[in-house]
């Protein structure tokens, strides 16, 4: 039961009360959601940045909820919004954009930087990592958990193969000639497979570093159109063919990316191209001298990019978005940035994140994290489309069709083509 | 005391007791397969382009779909290759563990723990079992001269490495529902027929095998439903590949419902996995229920 205060005494207190109440109602509170792809540690240091923002920031309360892997957290950030209680923010795969985009779930950066400040920060990432996060003119990503796909290689294996350890093979022929010596073979028993390239999980990603060594991309910059039966994207599935069934110097049929990495630890394979995501993992079990290199070129070098941008959504009000913009603008600065990239593995995503003592210090130490960085020149958008689930399964199911030699090149990727066409003519 | 209630306060009294269950019932049974069906009948709607009605263009839609025609076959293999497999060792596994034996209860563990394991976790332990060269059965081929075989990469080899586990997993649980059948057979039959000189095949073939048709009617019901639905070891085996060689069809559900984000497409599919599912329902209500003797 409520009691009426009588004394003018206790009616002084309630109002002071009722003021302390307004000032702390002035806090921002915001949530936001981020996935982890590659290992439970990283809510910790996610955490731990979320807590230093709010002691910089007292009136912002930031409550960041770790929400499984990229898929989750794109299913639970929608749920979140069709149920009328929306995250502010969110760190979500980078090629949920056009997912989001229809959605009508997000907003553009442009739309929310106020200050010259803010205008130069959004210029400050490397070019390559904005592709995934830029569309119709505007900015919809910041790149936050970022990686690209690069060579590692057995340096003890190279030698033993009569191959100079420094200089990894650096074109598609080099790469052929280097993998033919590199497989040992007993009787008829292969010991040592030259080169492995995972095509299950996320064939597209893998497919997209082959097509850009080959100077062709898969989709152009609206994401209404896919380029998979270009002659050049043929020439380079042709190529991840022939290196199973052609050179043999690499398995045929499908190579599975959860236990590559072990494959490659084993011994198994003296040269496998995976996520820089792996780097720690294999710097902390391999038993032997390894490499870690760009990957080769054909025409040109080239790699996509891969991983998770911070997005704001539109269902906020100006106060939430400002604060939103300061906690993302946090997260970024070029300190955080190196201190994020160091312990996690991931791409700085800015280059005066790389003129941090810090990160050059961390460079000259373990010279393979510049190989990613460096590797960012010749990098690309990954594959990101309307409709990007059914349009990335049309490229994985032809992939792995041709791969596993149940259809041909032209075939699978014709096809694969079409269906693409149909899904994408209404957003033309 | 108090007086005999009116025969319309008992029936309150009656739908007061049912209600809890009713309602739970009808809340997340009833209404979303009615939810689904209605959505089956609509278009994927987005902020730009809200949902509308589009008849039955979804199932057309599916009938053109190579990708369901395939995980559909894909599932009626996999429910021929599954059954009557692992029925067959569950029996098999069942007169053993019942017999007097040593480490009688070490043996009926071993056989059970299959069962128990998550999913998940067995699935995990056999990929590395499948992984080429490194992997447990290319070891093994290999002491015996074989080559290695990449089994899960392979579209031939794909789906049986599937039905090797679920048999692996699901043999043991079947193994118990015959083994209570075994044990609850009275001991004068085999007696009767240890007087009479059968032999022990003969005894299993005319007597405990029809004894346990009931049982294995049960446990047919129960497997082929679990055909349909067990798909959590294609989350880390295989993710249905290589090109759907592996799908199955609730798996096809959760992509195309989570990861295409296409809600009504994924309804359609759903009706469908439900009609087969209330077929077989219907079945174990027609055949099942008058051949079960409880004793």
């Amino acid at each position: 039961m409520s009691k009426i205060p009588r004394s003018p005494w206790s009616a002084a207190l309630a109002l002071v009360a009722g003021l302390t109440f307004a000032t702390a109602a002035k806090a921002v509170d915001l949530t936001m959601y981020y996935p982890v792809a590659v290992g439970g540690a990283l809510t910790k240091i996610v955490d731990g940045l979320v807590a230093d923002f709010m002691k910089e920031n007292p009136d912002i309360n930031v409550k960041a909820i770790y929400a499984g892997n990229y898929n989750d957290a794109r299913i639970k950030a929608l749920a979140a919004l069709k149920s009328g209680q929306p995250a502010q923010l969110s760190v979500m795969f980078s090629i949920d954009i056009y997912e989001l985009i229809e959605q009508d779930a997000i907003v553009a950066f442009d739309d929310i930087v106020q200050t010259d400040a803010d205008r130069a920060w959004l210029n400050g990432f490397f070019p390559s990592l904005m592709e995934n996060g830029k569309t119709a003119g505007k900015t919809w990503g910041i790149p936050f958990q970022r990686s690209t796909i690069v060579m590692y290689y057995n340096k003890d294996a190279f030698r033993e193969a009569g191959l100079d350890p420094e200089k990894p093979p650096a074109t598609w022929d080099e790469l052929v000639a280097a993998g033919k010596k590199l497989v040992k073979k007993n009787g008829n028993q292969v010991e040592r497979w030259g080169m492995m390239i995972p095509s299950t999980g996320y064939p597209y990603w893998m497919f997209g570093a082959l097509t850009m060594q080959n100077g062709q991309t898969l989709m152009n910059g609206d994401g209404n159109q896919t380029y998979f039966d270009a002659a050049a994207t043929k020439e380079a599935l042709q190529f991840w063919q022939d290196l199973g069934s052609k050179h043999g110097v690499m398995p045929s049929g499908t190579i599975e990316w959860g236990t590559l990495r072990k494959n490659f630890l084993e011994g198994q394979t003296a040269i496998m191209w995976h996520s820089t995501g792996n780097l720690t993992a294999v710097k902390d079990s391999a038993k032997f001298d390894f490499g870690v290199a760009m990957l080769p070129a054909n025409k040109r070098r080239g790699t996509p990019t891969g991983g998770g941008n911070f997005y704001i959504f539109k269902q906020t009000s100006a106060e939430e978005r400002t604060a939103a913009m300061k906690l993302v603008r946090f997260m970024t600065q070029p300190e955080r940035t190196a201190e994020w990239s160091i312990k996690t593995g991931y791409i700085g995503t800015r280059p005066d994140a790389y003129e941090t003592a810090a990160l050059k210090q961390y460079v000259i130490e373990f010279p393979p994290a510049a190989v990613a960085r460096d590797q960012l020149e010749f990098a690309t958008a990954e594959l990101s489309t309307y409709q990007t689930g059914r349009v990335r399964k049309l490229l994985d199911d032809a992939i792995q069709s041709v791969l596993t030699g149940s259809k041909s090149v032209d075939e699978a990727l014709g096809s694969a083509q079409q269906q693409a066409d149909g899904l994408l003519k209404r957003y033309r | 005391m108090s007086s005999v209630p009116k025969i319309s306060q008992r029936y309150v009294v009656g739908w007061l007791l049912l209600m809890p269950a009713a309602v739970l019932l009808a809340m997340f049974t009833h209404y979303p397969a009615v939810a689904t069906l209605a959505e089956s009948f609509f278009s994927s709607g987005s902020a730009i382009r809200p949902s509308a009605f589009v008849g039955l263009d979804n199932y057309r839609l599916m009938l053109d779909d190579e990708v369901f025609w395939k995980v559909l076959a894909n599932n009626v293999w996999f429910a021929v290759g599954t059954i009557p497999v692992s029925i067959g060792l569950a029996i098999l596994m069942a007169v053993w563990v019942n017999s007097r034996m040593p480490l009688q209860g070490f043996v009926r563990m071993c056989y059970f723990t299959p069962t128990v394991l998550p999913m998940i976790a067995v699935a995990n332990i056999w990929l590395f079992f499948y992984t080429p060269e490194i992997g447990l059965i290319d070891q093994i081929s290999g002491a015996f001269g074989f080559g290695s075989h990449n089994w899960l990469g392979d579209p031939d080899t794909v789906l049986g490495c599937i039905i090797v586990l679920a048999i692996w997993k699901e043999a043991g649980f079947f193994m118990i529902f015959y083994l209570a059948a075994l044990q609850a057979m009275s001991p004068e039959l085999e007696e009767a027929a240890q007087l009479e000189g059968a032999s022990r095949w003969y005894f299993f073939r005319r007597v405990t095998f029809p004894l346990l048709m009931p049982t294995t009617l049960f446990v047919l019901i129960n497997a082929v439903i679990n055909s349909f639905k067990l798909v959590d070891q294609l989350f880390i085996l295989t993710k249905g590949g290589p090109d759907n060689a592996s799908s199955l069809l609730l798996y096809y559900i959760y992509e195309v419902a989570f990861s295409f984000l296409d809600q009504s497409y994924a309804s359609t599919l759903t009706v469908v996995l439900l009609a087969i599912l209330a077929v077989i329902a219907i079945c174990q209500f027609v055949f099942l229920d008058k051949r079960i003797h409880y004793q």
